[in-house]
């Protein structure tokens, strides 16, 4: 039997893999349905029906989503009949949904909002059946949830379960009660939620939105008395533009610093200056770990596993409490951001830290909640006051009235500028792990990395757990115990991938010493505040970005950025240090998992 | 009582020999067996009609030595109760017919998902199933039934459904194709069959295709279980040859003031008085799975598909769109209509509503509620705006 | 609490601890307890291995899985179309009068919950109902008089 299929799509012709959907096929003839329930990154659901074709033959419609191609097909994607039929469940859908678009955050990004208006949808064809009294769910300090906004497609909850693992979120009850709730209906703050966000970047609507800070950040800006800093995420400059006209993958990190400049922020410095000192402090926590066990035969936890991504550390809380001493103690990049703005930098601009607002500009959903974190306070004060994700900068740039794309470039302001491309690359999957060993392998062997222009390969790209082992020889004697040692590495993105990795650990079968996790799948870049939609080509488009943007660093790697020797210099004193332990390093805490 | 042929086959007294036809039945091949099922004729008897021999050599044919036999004994279509009384009083024959399939397709495993309303049927079951497993070492086949209870779900009747409550999931159904013969149960190759199409392949093992063939018509082979309630001097379960109309039914069964009969359950289809001449019950006319509700001229028919579109609300597993929203458009609709809020024309919209629901929804159950609703509103359009 | 602990363990003795055991596990914990608790639920998520949410989502689908406290004797009354037609709101209010509650509440002495179900499948003998797993047919306010106040007295 042949593995080809051939049918006929509104009278194009043409031959498929067998197992191929309608919807796949029609769209490799350029043939495009419409969707609600489906995305690329999730199992077919089958259950908006907005994706209905007519198939010759048959009495129902078909959803082309869930509906594999078979031998002969005559398929039609625009008769009356189903034209008809998607208006009507489209208008079905508007019923059902609280559709004061006005004053929705989503408003211009919705998918009901397109569709509806594609098919231009009467809403008063059927009366309202939307539950009255419904509230917002404002508990979390991530992520908000309105269900008289919810479609019911299940793409968040396929989220939680398919890509996160984490199941925070599931479908209840059933017919006209059956709606997206947590465990008991608790509060989004009072479960398992890790706050990563991918339930946000995968809601077709405005159901669940990031909790948004910027109102308050707008307040402080205006008030003469503060003064408002931001720093920005690596991946913030490779996504940024998507909200303001430019395609998927272009690097707007000049433009992005003079709008914040214009919006009023008073220093805009860069989150890539503490991801070069989480190389520094991480990158000499590993070898402090692997000089103890293998030169002195300590116990000590290995692998050890990064602890950047703030929904990856809640995850391993909740789900693995009984393997926290693999997380690195360092604090992400944006928590040491923080903790030093309101220490070394107040002392350097000689501003009363008090008066400092620390904002962090992030792709992220969970660094709301990590900024919230009660142990975030070293410096005396809540170190970051709040973390805003790249959609919610998009919006202040577009409120502030700003021609974006006629924006000039500006350089960051200082101090805690300056930083290198291995910083860069943090926002990518495998990026920490890429810059860690430029300055790990040459703090032990005084030779820079082996490979081609410092880029490992191994550690880039989209497949779910990478791998990677260098071997050390010539070692400085100061690691002569080292000596011939396989260094063997790992990356996961995603917490679906996590969770292998960490079943592993749990079995004591770990084959590796060091191991990057990052929440998101593609990393930081595919991040829970990025722009919506984001899609595998998107995701790709960004990773490219971020690599183009370390090639064109004077500096690529950590310990070489002239700043990061200074602040040790000036104020640190030196890696793992007593101030270090202060400000950059944290703990952690067990978690219920069920 | 000309008109109506009775029968009594399925309620027929047990072999002198306990599980002599199953014995007999042992000893006849897969393919024998399955070629007596497709020579019956037989469709099954939930409703939908399909082959049942034709559904056994499906999965007998798949590649994937691990196959089940599921009995959908999850018999929630309101107006049905027949599969209860089968189960109460013959339950062997159900078994019997359980693994005689399971003979057939070479199935080592079955599960029997009894509707939670039916609980307190359990404790007899299992009794019977005791000795039935005990039969069944005797006759050398290993195959064994668990029952597993649903729990209040009238969707879990849809099988696909029904396959997600037993792998302990939300019964939610499943998109079609794979169908159960190639992916069922645990995503194996299943013959799932309603209660009295097991007794039915029971009783074609025991007379022949033969004999099951002289009973009732060309589409409607066999007799039929009839479970009638309403507006009835003798409601209860009657088990008739397939072929005849509604006014023989109603002649027999009504109370002499009949004007409608609702064939089929919530899910069916409403005949009204004008209609029961030429309406043939089975599947040449109106298919049915046996639910025979009768109303006389004192009941409110907007009352009846109030009371049915309710249900279907409660019902609908809520996550397709056309079921979940239309329900509850088609129950504010008849409403509004009915308090004056909205003209009596939009009543044109709702049966429109339901033609899209009939034609989009993912499984039966949405697709089906346009039929109670077209064929009440259609018929008593006058009741439902006064 | 640790009575539920207990009980939960042995249901995953007895059922397994894959997730086809879920619903035979929950069936028996409310045929136990009446309800499930989240005590309950969590526990059961803990010996299956999955998680609360899908615990919850999975009974709450299910109309006999309740998963808020209810009486020792749980009243469904049919509401469907021939138990309608034949009289099932007297039988509610008859009900509702005997027990002093209302239509989906529980008595006091979390003796008796009353609620309405969709057809239980006897509707040749509507009025219908079921207390817990019984069913009761042919009612009318003598007969369901009788057969609580028999209820009442256990």
């Amino acid at each position: 039997m042949s593995d080809k299929i051939k049918v006929v799509i509104d009278g194009h012709d043409l031959d498929v893999d067998k197992g191929t959907t309608i919807l796949d096929a029609a769209k490799s003839v350029g043939v495009r349905i419409p969707t609600l329930c489906h995305h690329e990154d999730l199992c077919v659901a089958g259950n908006c029906r907005v994706c209905v074709v007519e198939v010759e033959g048959r009495k129902t419609l078909i959803a082309a989503c869930a509906a594999p191609v078979e031998e002969g097909m005559q398929i039609k994607t625009t008769t009356p009949k189903v034209r008809r039929a998607r208006t009507d469940i489209m208008s079905l859908l508007v019923s059902e949904h609280n559709t004061q678009c006005t004053t929705c955050y989503r408003s211009t990004n919705c998918e009901l909002q397109d569709l509806a208006a594609e098919y231009n949808v009467d809403s008063e064809r059927y009366l309202s059946v939307l539950k009255p009294g419904i509230e917002v769910d404002k508990s979390s300090f991530s992520i908000e949830k309105d269900d008289s906004k919810c479609v019911r497609c299940q793409r968040c909850v396929r989220t939680c379960a398919e890509l996160q693992h984490v199941n925070a979120i599931t479908v209840s009850h059933k017919g006209k009660d059956m709606k997206i709730s947590t465990f008991m209906d608790l509060p989004m703050n009072d479960v398992v939620c890790v706050n990563c966000g991918q339930c946000v970047t995968h809601c077709p609507t405005g159901a669940l939105t990031e909790r948004r800070y910027y109102h308050e950040i707008w307040e402080a800006i205006g008030d003469p008395d503060k003064h408002v800093v931001i720093n920005t995420a690596p991946s913030v400059r490779v996504a940024l533009g998507e909200m303001l006209g430019y395609p998927a993958g272009t690097r707007v990190t000049g433009q992005m610093v003079t709008s914040l400049k214009k919006i009023g922020f008073d220093s805009v410095l860069d989150t890539d200056f503490t991801a070069d000192l989480t190389i520094i402090e991480e990158g000499h926590e590993f070898l402090e770990r692997v000089t103890k066990a293998l030169k002195h035969g300590e116990k000590v936890a290995l692998p050890m596993i990064t602890s950047c991504s703030p929904g990856w550390v809640k995850f391993i809380e909740h789900m693995y409490p009984d393997h926290l001493d693999h997380l690195s103690t360092c604090k992400s990049p944006q928590q040491m951001f923080g903790a030093l703005t309101k220490t070394f930098y107040a002392e350097k601009i000689g501003v009363d830290p008090e008066k400092i607002v620390s904002v962090a500009a992030m792709p992220c959903a969970a660094k709301k909640y990590e900024a919230n974190r009660p142990e975030m306070n070293d410096s005396g004060y809540q170190d970051v006051d709040a973390g805003l994700t790249t959609r919610e900068i998009g919006h202040m740039v577009k409120q502030a009235g700003l021609d974006f794309i006629n924006l000039p470039n500006t350089p960051y302001d200082s101090y805690m500028g300056e930083s290198s491309g291995a910083a860069v690359i943090f926002g990518a999957t495998g990026g920490v792990m890429e810059a860690a060993l430029r300055t790990v392998y040459e703090v032990v062997t005084g030779r820079e990395v082996p490979f081609k222009n410092l880029n490992i390969e191994p550690a880039r790209g989209l497949q779910g757990i990478k791998e990677a082992a260098i071997k050390l020889e010539n070692v400085l004697p100061a690691f002569d115990f080292l000596e011939g040692v396989e260094v063997k590495v790992a990356i996961a993105h995603g917490l679906k991938n996590a969770r292998t990795i960490m079943e592993q650990i749990k079995k004591g079968e770990s084959p590796y010493h060091f191991i990057e996790i990052m929440a998101c799948p593609g990393g930081c870049i595919g991040g829970g505040g990025q722009p919506i939609p984001t899609t595998d080509e998107i995701r790709k488009k960004r990773i490219e970005a971020i690599y183009a943007e370390d090639e064109g660093m004077p500096i690529r790697k950590s310990h070489e950025v002239p700043e990061i020797a200074k602040i040790y210099e000036e104020f640190l004193e030196k890696p793992l240090g007593h101030k270090s332990h202060e400000l950059l390093h944290t703990h952690y805490v067990k978690r219920n998992r069920y | 009582m000309d008109k109506l042929k009775r029968v009594d086959i399925i309620f027929g007294a047990y072999t002198a020999e306990k599980y002599k036809v199953l014995e007999a039945t042992m000893k006849k091949s897969s393919e024998e067996i399955i070629e007596e099922m497709i020579e019956s004729g037989l469709k099954g008897r939930g409703g939908a009609g399909f082959l049942t021999g034709l559904k056994w050599k499906f999965t007998a044919g798949e590649a994937d030595p691990e196959r089940y036999v599921v009995c959908n004994a999850d018999e929630g279509e309101p107006g049905t109760f027949k599969d209860r009384e089968i189960l109460t009083t013959v339950p062997r024959k159900v078994f019997s017919g359980m693994a005689i399939c399971a003979k057939a397709i070479g199935a080592k495993k079955g599960f029997m998902y009894l509707r939670g309303e039916y609980r307190y049927l359990l404790p007899d079951l299992h009794k019977e199933l005791d000795i039935f497993n005990e039969h069944l070492k005797r006759f050398g086949l290993d195959f064994d039934v668990e029952i597993r209870m649903g729990s209040g779900a009238y969707i879990c009747g849809e099988e696909s459904a029904l396959f997600e409550s037993i792998e302990g999931k939300r019964g939610e159904p499943r998109n079609k194709p794979p169908y159960p013969t190639v992916a069922g149960v645990f995503s194996k190759p299943t013959v799932i069959n309603n209660v009295e199409t097991f007794v039915n392949a029971m009783m074609i093992m025991k007379y022949g295709a033969h004999e099951f063939k002289k009973l009732g018509t060309d589409d409607s082979r066999g007799s039929k279980l009839f479970s009638v309630s309403g507006d009835t001097p003798k409601p209860g379960i009657y088990e008739l040859e397939l072929g005849m109309t509604v006014e023989d039914f109603v002649n027999e069964f009504g109370d002499g003031d009949t004007k409608a009969v609702q064939v089929g359950g919530a899910a069916g289809f409403c005949v009204p008085r004008k209609k029961f001449k030429d309406t043939i019950i089975g599947f040449e006319g109106v298919p049915t799975g046996g639910s025979m509700m009768i109303f006389n001229s004192s009941r409110s028919m907007y009352n009846v598909l109030h009371n049915y579109i309710d249900f279907f609300e409660e019902e609908s597993c809520g996550q397709c769109t056309p079921c979940r929203v239309g329900c509850q458009q088609l129950m504010k609709g008849i409403e509004a209509v009915k308090r004056g809020e909205k003209q009596s024309g939009y009543l044109k919209q709702l049966l429109n509503l339901s033609d899209t629901m009939k034609i989009t929804s993912k499984c039966g159950l949405g697709q089906s509620v346009a039929n109670s609703f077209s064929s009440i509103v259609e018929n008593f359009k006058e009741e439902m705006i006064y | 609490m640790t009575e539920t602990i207990q009980l939960i363990k042995s249901l995953a003795d007895k059922h397994g601890r894959k997730r086809d055991a879920l619903m035979p596990i929950m069936q028996a914990v409310v045929e136990s307890e009446s309800y499930l608790s989240d005590i309950a639920m969590t526990e059961i998520a803990k010996e299956l291995d999955i998680a609360t949410a899908e615990v919850y989502g999975t009974a709450t689908f299910y109309s006999f899985l309740d998963t808020v406290p209810r009486g020792k004797y749980v009243i469904r009354v049919c509401k469907t179309i021939t138990c309608d037609m034949h009289g099932k709101k007297r039988i509610v209010e008859t009900i509702e009068k005997l027990l002093k509650i209302k239509l989906g509440e529980t008595t006091q002495d979390k003796k008796f919950s009353l609620l309405y179900t969709n057809c239980i499948g006897w509707c040749h003998q509507g009025p219908a109902i079921l207390i817990n797993t019984t069913p009761y047919g042919d009612l009318d306010e003598e007969k369901i008089t009788e057969i609580i106040m028999e209820y009442m007295r256990k």
